[in-house]
């Protein structure tokens, strides 16, 4: 399995981006986020400035953009949910490149897709300069109830070991001669899923035993 | 002298009535290495999770160092016994290997320079001292069991339960883990199907099978017992031989 430095996310560096304590970060990128939010949705030139603070950060942080921008695919789902939006919304049409379009529907399907990609540039460049640890002990620095970190801290710790089952799982059916082209082939990928979930839940069961065996009573230790 | 381990007659069914241990006597003295062998479904792990009063024995009493297992001695109990678990990935659950082999000494009320102190004492007993700001996935699988020895050490107990301490390693973590296990100045009772490792670790070995000791004795007359390892489905490597890899003690 991988070794090295940190997460896929992270990118290992030592700029004063990466040098800023964790929960100033955090906190940054939440006031970035409200600011951006909280922006009406048709003054777009104050997006532009948004979009090169955010640049100027990232430039500064010394991670290559496309390395960003690569990760950006996780908000797919939110574009297509964008694109949709001038079709399925109600109210006076207007004219696109010879399509008809809701007006109301084509602006906040833009407002979307400007907010959303900020916000996830955002975050991405807050977890490629931040190991997931220390985000961890910033969030704690920030008050977060102990319980809220402890399941963070679990999900860090175990991500690698459920995705190298998951890839075993896939390796195991894949050398059985099986592969998912098309929907017939789905019932077996839940029953994958299922099983995963099956397993991961009885390594929760394993660990909480290793915790007991080791004077656990319910409550992580400070240390 | 008062054993380390007492076990008298445990039995124990579990909730779902499969009765897994029919009275077990065992009695393992300070400084002893002993190796608990037996066939799968023996009952083995069950007896391990008696032993710091994970499952509460059915009948029959358990007793470390004259401390009797029960409700209100928990803390001590798991103090005293050190479980290693057979995946190093349950037992190492923390985002670092200091934080992880601290868990066990700060849920015993230790702090500070005496808690940095003993987890960085456990390390060196395993030779993990230079890996102790890492996370542990980041380990190699050997590495990892090392570390999980550890996470035990630091609460300096009386005895070491290893559950399959050898299963997966590469034949140089196995050497390396055993001279570990050797130069560690502790109890041990090791569960293991690797047997030529029992009789290289432990000058004692115990039968368990059909939830009964059925064998108790040196690991060399144990394993010689031809008639003794056939009847509990207990067999040497092939090529291996105890009176040759040995001699007789």
């Amino acid at each position: 399995m991988g070794a090295g430095h940190g997460h896929q996310l992270h990118y290992h560096g030592h700029s004063p981006v990466h040098r800023v304590p964790a929960h100033l970060k955090i906190l940054a990128l939440l006031g970035f986020m409200i600011v951006v939010v909280a922006t009406p949705r048709d003054w777009y030139p104050v997006f532009g400035v948004y979009l090169l603070l955010l640049a100027a950060v990232i430039g500064m942080s010394r991670v290559p953009p496309t390395y960003l921008l690569k990760r950006t695919v996780v908000e797919v789902p939110f574009v297509l949910f964008a694109v949709l939006l001038p079709f399925v919304a109600t109210g006076p049409r207007t004219e696109v490149l010879g399509v008809t379009v809701s007006q109301h529907g084509l602006e906040a399907g833009v407002a979307l897709l400007i907010k959303g990609t900020l916000g996830v540039l955002a975050s991405l460049t807050l977890a490629a300069t931040t190991e997931p640890q220390e985000l961890l002990l910033g969030l704690e620095r920030l008050r977060l109830p102990q319980q809220l970190v402890q399941i963070m801290a679990f999900m860090v710790r175990y991500l690698d070991v459920v995705t190298g089952e998951m890839r075993r799982m896939k390796v195991a059916r894949e050398s059985r001669g099986f592969s998912a082209r098309n929907p017939r082939h789905w019932p077996v990928l839940a029953r994958s899923a299922g099983a995963l979930f099956i397993r991961s839940y009885e390594r929760g069961e394993r660990v909480h035993l290793a915790m007991l065996s080791r004077g656990y009573t319910g409550r992580m230790p400070r240390s | 002298m008062t054993p380390v381990l007492d076990v008298h007659g445990l039995a124990y069914a579990y909730p779902d009535g499969h009765q897994a241990l029919f009275g077990v006597d065992l009695h393992v003295h300070r400084g002893e290495r002993v190796a608990l062998l037996g066939p799968n479904g023996a009952g083995k792990t069950t007896l391990v999770l008696h032993l710091n009063g994970i499952l509460t024995a059915g009948a029959g009493s358990v007793a470390v160092s004259g401390l009797a297992v029960e409700k209100a001695n928990l803390t001590e109990i798991r103090r005293r016994v050190g479980v290693v678990f057979q995946d190093p990935d349950d037992q190492l659950f923390m985002g670092t290997v200091r934080a992880d082999v601290a868990f066990g000494p700060a849920n015993l009320g230790i702090t500070g320079a005496e808690l940095d102190h003993r987890v960085l004492r456990a390390l060196e007993q395993v030779g993990m001292e230079e890996y102790v700001d890492r996370p542990p996935h980041h380990l190699s699988f050997g590495q990892r069991r090392r570390v999980a020895v550890a996470t035990v050490l630091a609460m300096e107990p009386e005895v070491l339960v290893l559950d399959e301490p050898s299963s997966n390693l590469d034949p140089a973590s196995r050497r390396e883990l055993a001279d570990i296990l050797r130069s560690l100045d502790v109890t041990v009772l090791m569960v293991t199907h690797d047997l030529p490792y029992a009789l290289e670790l432990c000058p004692r070995s115990v039968v368990l099978s059909g939830g009964t000791v059925v064998a108790d004795g040196t690991t060399y007359d144990v394993l010689t017992d031809e008639a003794l390892m056939k009847a509990h489905r207990l067999e040497l490597p092939f090529g291996f031989d105890p009176r040759t890899a040995m001699p007789r003690p």
